[in-house]
C-alpha cells in the first residue's frame, strides 16, 4: 500500500482524477456485493435494517418499559417473572429480544449490566449500544471494579447496597428496573418514560427526579 | 477531560459518549445489517455469531488494539468476513479478488459520481 497522499493534498479546489475508498469500505463493499449475487442479501432490506435501528428503535422503549413497571403492579410482577412476554405486550419484540431478563434495583441492591465477551445487548428497548459499553475497559472493570465505574459514571451508592453485575450473553440479555425517584408521586406513566435514562437501565446511572419539577 | 472524576484511577479510563449516533459511518451500519439479515435467513445462530465476534475482539486485543470501542465494528467485519467464508457463504479468495475490482472501481471513478463495479481505467 504505497502512500501518495502528497500527490493530492487536501485541497478540495481541484480536480481530483478518481475517487478513493478506504480500507473497510472496500472490504463491505466486496462483502455485500458477493453476498448480494449469490442471493443471500437484498440491499433493499439492509437499508430498511439500518433505518429501523438508527431511527425508530432506542432507549425510550426500555424507558416506557420502566415508567409502565413503576405505576402498574401487575405488570411488574409479570415483567419481573417473564421478561421478554412482558416486554412484547408492549409491542417491543425482536432480535437480540428473545430471552429478556430484568433486575430490579432496591434499596438494598444495585445491578448492572456487561457482556464480558462481546457486547450482547438488549436491542429492542435499548437500541444499539453506546460505544462505551463496547469497550474494553468497561467489558473488564465492570466486572472487577464495579463501583469505580459507577463512581465514574457519577454515581455514588452507600457502602450497605450491594452491587450485582450480570453479564449478558448471546442466550440471555438484561434490563435493569432501576428505583422510582422520591418526589414522582402521581406522576403519568408517560412523564416518567421522559425522565429514564439508557444508562439507568445498563445499572451506570440513577434515575434523579428532575429538580423544580411539580409532582 | 472531566474534572467530575472522583478518584485515583489504576484501571483504563471509560470511554464515554452522551447519547451519540449508533453509527459512526456508513460502512458500520452495512456490516450490522448483513449480520441481521444473514442470522435471520437461519445462516447462523446468534451464539456462533457472539463467538466469533468475541474471538476477533480478543485477537485485537491481543494484537494491541487499545479496543474502546470505537474499533468494535472492525471487528464486527472481519467475524463477518470469517464467518461467511465458514459457511461457504463466499470464498476467500473471492473476496480479496472483489475488494481489489472495488478498488480499481474507485480509482477509476471520477470524484463525486457513484463508484459502479466493473468500472476500470483506460
Amino acid at each position: 500500500m504505497s502512500d501518495t497522499h502528497d500527490d493530492h493534498g487536501h485541497s478540495h479546489g481541484h480536480h481530483h482524477s478518481g475517487s478513493e475508498l478506504s480500507e473497510v469500505e472496500l472490504r463491505v463493499r466486496a462483502l455485500e456485493s458477493l453476498l448480494t449475487e449469490k442471493g443471500y442479501l437484498d440491499p433493499a432490506a439492509l437499508d430498511e435494517i439500518i433505518d429501523v435501528y438508527e431511527n425508530r428503535i432506542g432507549p425510550r422503549n426500555g424507558a416506557r418499559v420502566v415508567a409502565r413497571a413503576w405505576t402498574d403492579p401487575d405488570y411488574k410482577s409479570r415483567l419481573l417473572e417473564d421478561a421478554t412476554a412482558a416486554i412484547a405486550d408492549l409491542g417491543y419484540t425482536g432480535r437480540q429480544g428473545e430471552h429478556m431478563v430484568v433486575r430490579e434495583n432496591t434499596p438494598e441492591v444495585h445491578n448492572m449490566v456487561v457482556c464480558t465477551l462481546c457486547s450482547c445487548y438488549p436491542w429492542p428497548v435499548l437500541g444499539l449500544p453506546p460505544v462505551w459499553y463496547k469497550s474494553a475497559p468497561y467489558r473488564s472493570r465492570a466486572v472487577i471494579d464495579p463501583r469505580g465505574v459507577l463512581g465514574e459514571f457519577g454515581v455514588t451508592l452507600g457502602a450497605g447496597v450491594e452491587v450485582r453485575v450480570w453479564d449478558s450473553t448471546s442466550e440471555m440479555r438484561y434490563l435493569v428496573l432501576p428505583l422510582r425517584p422520591e418526589g414522582t408521586e402521581g406522576w403519568s406513566a408517560d412523564q416518567l418514560a421522559d425522565i429514564v435514562t439508557r444508562d439507568s437501565m445498563i445499572g451506570t446511572g440513577i434515575v434523579a427526579a428532575p429538580s423544580g419539577a411539580k409532582s | 477531560m472531566s474534572s467530575a472524576d472522583p478518584g485515583p484511577r489504576v484501571l483504563p479510563d471509560l470511554p464515554r459518549d452522551a447519547d451519540g449516533p449508533v453509527f459512526a459511518a456508513p460502512w458500520e451500519a452495512q456490516a450490522f445489517a448483513m449480520t441481521v439479515t444473514l442470522h435471520a435467513a437461519g445462516h447462523f445462530t446468534w451464539t456462533e455469531w457472539a463467538e466469533h465476534l468475541g474471538a476477533e475482539i480478543k485477537a485485537a486485543q491481543a494484537a494491541g488494539d487499545a479496543d474502546r470501542g470505537d474499533t468494535y465494528y472492525d471487528h464486527w467485519l472481519r467475524a463477518l468476513e470469517k464467518l461467511a467464508a465458514e459457511k461457504n457463504l463466499i470464498g476467500a479468495p473471492d473476496l480479496s479478488e472483489r475488494r481489489d475490482a472495488w478498488d480499481r472501481a474507485a480509482r477509476a471513478t471520477p470524484h463525486g459520481e457513484p463508484i459502479v463495479l466493473g468500472r476500470e481505467l483506460e
